[in-house]
């Protein structure tokens, strides 16, 4: 257990500390525990002289081995197999393609382990060459290049060679290998269809396109629906038809000013009422990516589902009403758009576009525009978010001005030369894909499917599996076997980190699967447990939290009622330092390390661990009183 | 309950007769009787009978029997209390010293025997001898998935049922599943209310939900009704009452007790001024946290420089089995009430008083504030089992 442990610790922090570096002085740099931050300080000078002078060489073999072998190899791995065989070329593209049938999942952990590589983990994730290293999908210059290596060498193409021929059975291929390059593409490599178009281009850069999951969020009534609806019909994903039997159908229930929102809001009672209440899952693509749209609910009571969504997205757009009094209602104390915003950064996401609609009703007036900016711009750098990560948009979800392609509208045009809302989305960067980490798939619901039995809905959030290899099903703990695997709607033989995926079992009875279980790697079960101890960041909150707070706890897609069984410390908010030992209560607004017990267990890791499922948020009486990362699990060792 | 008869002396010793009336009243009694107290109670006892010829053959008499009470169970959910002790006054049936079980009845008298009546049992019978106090309403809590069917009366709340049912969530293109699963959901619901909910008893029943769940609820099972002529809902369509809940766990009840709306509803002032208190407790906390504190250490010290204005103490401290420490709490309560303190004493039986158990099940608002009771670190036991879960 221990040794395991260790590893894990290693490679995410390396792969992960590196990439929030990134947006330093966050919110979620605070959350690191202190313990972590030792860690960090404590191992990454030991590598850092060394680093430089790695990093250089293993970027000059880098090229000649892509050259040999014909494909691009991720750098972490290839800088192992380079500083085993001393940087000699000729070994290590032996030894590559050697590799395919004695790398089995268990071995890699082990390698990690193993000294001479353990460096190298950190070379290659660090902050400085993270460009090249993304793992999985959508890292453009992996695509990029091995585009231009498909045309120059037609012969050698990645389907010719060992690691990543089609007849190597999923099983036995490394796991190393799938990072080459897109998994999108991996994916089509198992296609034998798909290999005799290999040269088309045109075909493989389209499906190079990056995939994203963006979270749409807002006050109730912002025009959240209106605009993405709108914007999928400008787009060409909505058919005329359709908006027209909508107009017809909306105009009969006197909710005409609906229409666009009905892309989204399909159930009766979402229509009736004219409110959106379960997230709205559509896809569509920009020039650069593919792009999952989740349209949150704004309503207060559906933060819940909201939650759901936000724990399946990369990137948010929040939208707020700028109609006079309107934006001012939503972000006071009591609306929306404040709670959001920061639910969405402590679940980690960072990538924020500001979309102020309604410009209509205040007749495309820059001095609005400008004065809600500063506002909330303020607010929004208070709660984490980087200034240059967040870009505000003025628009029209009804008129559809400004959506998906650059303004028209004069009033806008007089002041207004940015960018449109698909732009914005356009340029949101790619989140990274944990695809060499322990499988975890958190479902967040179960349906019927049209064939035989259930299907089991989820993201991966680390990992990967394949159609027929074996899974824990936890907090059961029981074997399942997948069946099937279907990304939007196809079959694929593959899901990896970061797919939101259904799934098919064989031998189990997926009645007993609820939202809040967690498949994963039997070899490394995800944690199950009834107590856990967090760090947390309390809110504006009404009430102090004191021992004994009766919560619900919200992590991946469900919850759990729960109470605060104990108050650890209280602790300095920049430095993470404890400031008073059991205090008898915790104020609004600070830093403090508590102890929960749930009413059941459930499946969470060590933020350390895998972060993404290590995230916690507390809510009572309808609000969300703190947000948190998991520090301490299991209680009896 | 009934009080037939009260003798209490001086010093405290003292007799009461009591008739347990209804189902509630046994939750009474098992707040008042405790391990070294004596009961005369009617009775059921098995009786051997040894014939000449040496077989031997039982049956069962009813008979009256007096006890030295050895242990006190209490069946939540069938409202059950069971007294063991030993036999102290011989009679045809049962020797001296020969164990026996009594199970209190209703509408049965029984006599209880206590060589200290203190101020807090005595409160407790003239709480459950006050026909007032008994109000009882159904609550059903739920969101989307998730119910919980809740009778409070005047003492307690129970849960009489859980409903967890996994909806498929909406999909693109696919509501039918979702909708379904919301039927499905609500049958279940409905099914659970006609077999838990006497619609003969309640005065109302809360439908609480976050967002319409509880509106489509409301629709559903009207319709539902009507479609199946089902009277015992048609009948008492007007005791329902719908009403805001943050979620469908249970204790999102105290939200649903404190809206004002229901609150007229329920003239049980009691559970509702029980909320208030501990609501002003709180706020207290946020605003000037050095006039309020929990735990009974700090409690007991703001209780030595006669601070306290008001003393929230939740009923199951004083069904400690633990003699002293019962006095402890008993003293301390007394003491308040001396000095002009305001004592209230929660049921632990009600989300509110399962909330104050929760911060140790004592706390106090201060007249002034005592800065440095905060430096003074609360005794820390340590121990997680002391915190009991919230039922579910
Ligand atoms: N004038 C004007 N009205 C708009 C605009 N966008 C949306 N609306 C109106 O605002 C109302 C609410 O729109 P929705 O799209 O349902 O809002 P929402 O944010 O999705 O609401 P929830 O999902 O319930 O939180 C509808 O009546 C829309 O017609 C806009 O750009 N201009
Ligand atoms: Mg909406």
């Amino acid at each position: 257990m221990a040794r395991h442990r260790n590893v894990r610790t290693t490679q995410y922090s390396d792969d992960e500390y590196y990439d929030d570096d990134d947006y330093s002085n966050s919110f979620e740099d605070d959350c690191i525990s202190p313990s972590d931050a030792i860690y960090l300080i404590n191992h990454k000078p030991k590598f850092d002289s060394d680093q430089e002078f790695t990093d250089a060489k293993v970027n000059s073999c880098l090229q000649r081995v892509t050259e040999v072998l014909g494909f691009e190899i991720p750098k972490d791995v290839l800088t192992g197999h380079l500083i085993r065989n001393e940087f000699n070329i000729d070994k290590t593209v032996d030894q590559i393609l050697n590799s395919k049938s004695g790398d089995t999942k268990g071995k890699e952990y082990q390698g990690t382990e193993d000294n001479s590589s353990r460096p190298t983990v950190v070379i290659a994730s660090s902050s400085k060459n993270k460009d090249s290293i993304v793992v999985g999908f959508g890292n453009t210059s992996i695509s990029g290049s091995k585009n231009k290596n498909l045309t120059a060498t037609p012969k050698q193409t990645p389907f010719s060679t060992p690691i990543c021929s089609p007849a190597a059975t999923p099983r036995n291929r490394s796991p190393q290998s799938t990072r080459v390059g897109s998994p999108r593409t991996d994916r089509k490599l198992n296609s034998p269809k798909n290999t005799k178009v290999k040269d088309d281009s045109g075909l493989s850069t389209s499906h190079h396109k990056d995939q994203l999951y963006l979270i749409i969020i807002g006050h109730v009534d912002a025009g959240k629906s209106t605009l993405m609806g709108h914007l999928l019909y400008k787009l060409g994903h909505v058919q005329q038809r359709t908006i027209q039997k909508y107009e017809h159908e909306s105009k009969k229930l006197g909710k005409q000013s609906f229409v666009y929102a009905w892309v989204l809001d399909e159930t009766t009672e979402e229509r009736n009422r004219g409110i959106t209440m379960d997230v709205g899952h559509l896809k569509f693509e920009t020039k650069t990516k593919d792009v999952t749209l989740l349209d949150a609910p704004g309503h207060k009571d559906f933060i819940p589902n909201m939650i759901t969504g936000a724990s399946q997205a990369d990137a948010t757009i929040l939208v707020v009403d700028a109609t006079k009094g309107e934006f001012e209602t939503g972000f006071d104390s009591g609306g929306q758009t404040r709670e959001h915003a920061l639910l969405i950064r402590s679940l980690g996401i960072t990538q924020l576009g500001v979309a102020i609609n309604k410009m209509d009703t205040v007749f495309w007036s820059e001095e609005r525009f400008e004065e809600i900016k500063s506002k909330l711009g303020l607010f929004l750098k208070q709660a984490g978010y980087k200034e240059s990560d967040v870009t505000f948009v003025p628009c029209s979800g009804l008129s559809g001005e400004n959506l998906a392609t650059k303004a028209n509208e004069s009033l806008l045009t007089q002041w207004y030369n940015g960018p449109c809302l698909m732009d914005v989305i356009d340029s949101f960067k790619p989140p990274e894909r944990p695809i060499s980490k322990p499988l975890r798939l958190c479902i967040s619901d179960v349906y019927k499917s049209l064939g035989s039995g259930y299907s089991i809905v989820g993201r991966i959030e680390t990992g990967q599996m394949r159609v027929g290899d074996k899974v824990l099903v936890q907090p059961q703990g029981e074997i399942a076997q997948i069946k099937s695997i279907e990304i939007d709607d196809l079959p694929q033989p593959i899901g990896l980190a970061g797919d939101f995926i259904s799934v098919g079992l064989a031998g189990y009875d997926a009645q007993t699967i609820y939202s809040g279980c967690v498949l994963c790697d039997p070899s490394f079960p995800v944690p199950i447990t009834s107590i856990l101890e967090a760090r947390v960041i309390v809110f504006n909150v009404d009430f102090p939290i004191v021992r004994g707070h009766q919560i619900v706890l919200h992590y991946q897609s469900s919850s759990e009622s729960a109470v605060v069984s104990r108050l650890l410390a209280e602790l300095n908010k920049s430095t993470g330092e404890v400031m008073k030992k059991n205090p008898r209560m915790i104020k609004k607004n600070t830093h403090a390390l508590v102890k929960i017990q749930l009413s059941r267990p459930i499946c969470v890791e060590v933020y350390s661990d895998i972060r993404q499922l290590g995230r916690i948020m507390l809510r009572s009486g309808g609000t969300t009183i703190a947000a948190g990362l998991v520090t301490k699990v299991n209680f009896n060792k | 309950m009934k009080l037939v008869h009260k003798d209490i002396e001086k010093d405290g010793k003292g007799v009461v007769v009591l008739i347990p009336e209804e189902a509630e009243d046994m939750w009474q009694a098992y707040n008042i009787i405790r391990e070294g107290d004596r009961i005369r109670a009617s009775t059921i006892r098995k009786v051997q009978n040894e014939s000449s010829t040496g077989s031997s053959t039982s049956h069962r008499v009813r008979t009256t029997l007096t006890v030295n009470v050895e242990s006190v169970d209490f069946d939540t959910q069938a409202c059950l209390l069971r007294l063991k002790g030993r036999n102290i006054e011989e009679n045809e049936y049962v020797k001296m010293g020969a164990y026996h079980t009594i199970d209190l009845e209703l509408n049965r008298k029984f006599t209880l025997m206590k060589e200290e009546w203190d101020s807090i049992d005595l409160g407790r019978i003239e709480m459950a001898t006050d026909p007032t106090q008994t109000a009882d309403v159904a609550a059903v809590i739920m969101q989307e998935g998730l119910a919980h069917i809740c009778l409070i009366s005047g003492s307690r709340t129970i849960v009489r049922a859980k409903i967890d049912q996994n909806i498929p969530r909406k999909r693109k293109g696919d509501i039918k599943q979702h909708e379904k699963g919301i039927l499905k959901f609500f049958d279940l619901v409905m099914q659970a209310i006609l077999r838990h909910i006497r619609f003969d008893i309640v005065k109302c029943t809360i439908i609480a939900s976050p967002g319409f769940v509880k509106d489509q609820f409301y629709e559903y099972i009207i319709q539902e009704a009507v479609k199946n002529d089902n009277k015992t809902i048609l009948e008492n369509k007007s005791k329902f009452i719908t009403a805001h809940a943050s979620s469908g766990f249970k204790h999102s009840l105290k939200e649903v007790l404190t809206n004002p709306s229901i609150a007229s509803k329920l003239e049980d002032t009691k559970a509702l001024s029980e909320l208030k208190v501990l609501e002003n407790f709180y706020k207290i906390l946020q605003s000037e946290s050095t006039r309020a504190f929990y735990g009974i250490s700090h409690v007991e010290k703001a209780n030595e420089a006669l601070a306290i204005e008001t003393l929230l103490i939740t009923d199951s401290l004083f069904r400690s089995q633990n003699i002293a420490e019962r006095k402890r709490y008993v003293k301390l309560v007394d003491s308040v009430k001396e000095s002009g303190g305001d004592v209230k004493i929660f049921s632990s039986m009600h989300v509110t008083g399962e909330q104050l158990s929760q911060i140790t099940g004592v706390a106090a608002i201060l007249r002034f504030p005592m800065p440095e009771l905060e430096d003074d670190e609360e005794e820390d036991d340590d121990s997680d089992e002391c915190i009991s879960l919230p039922q579910s």
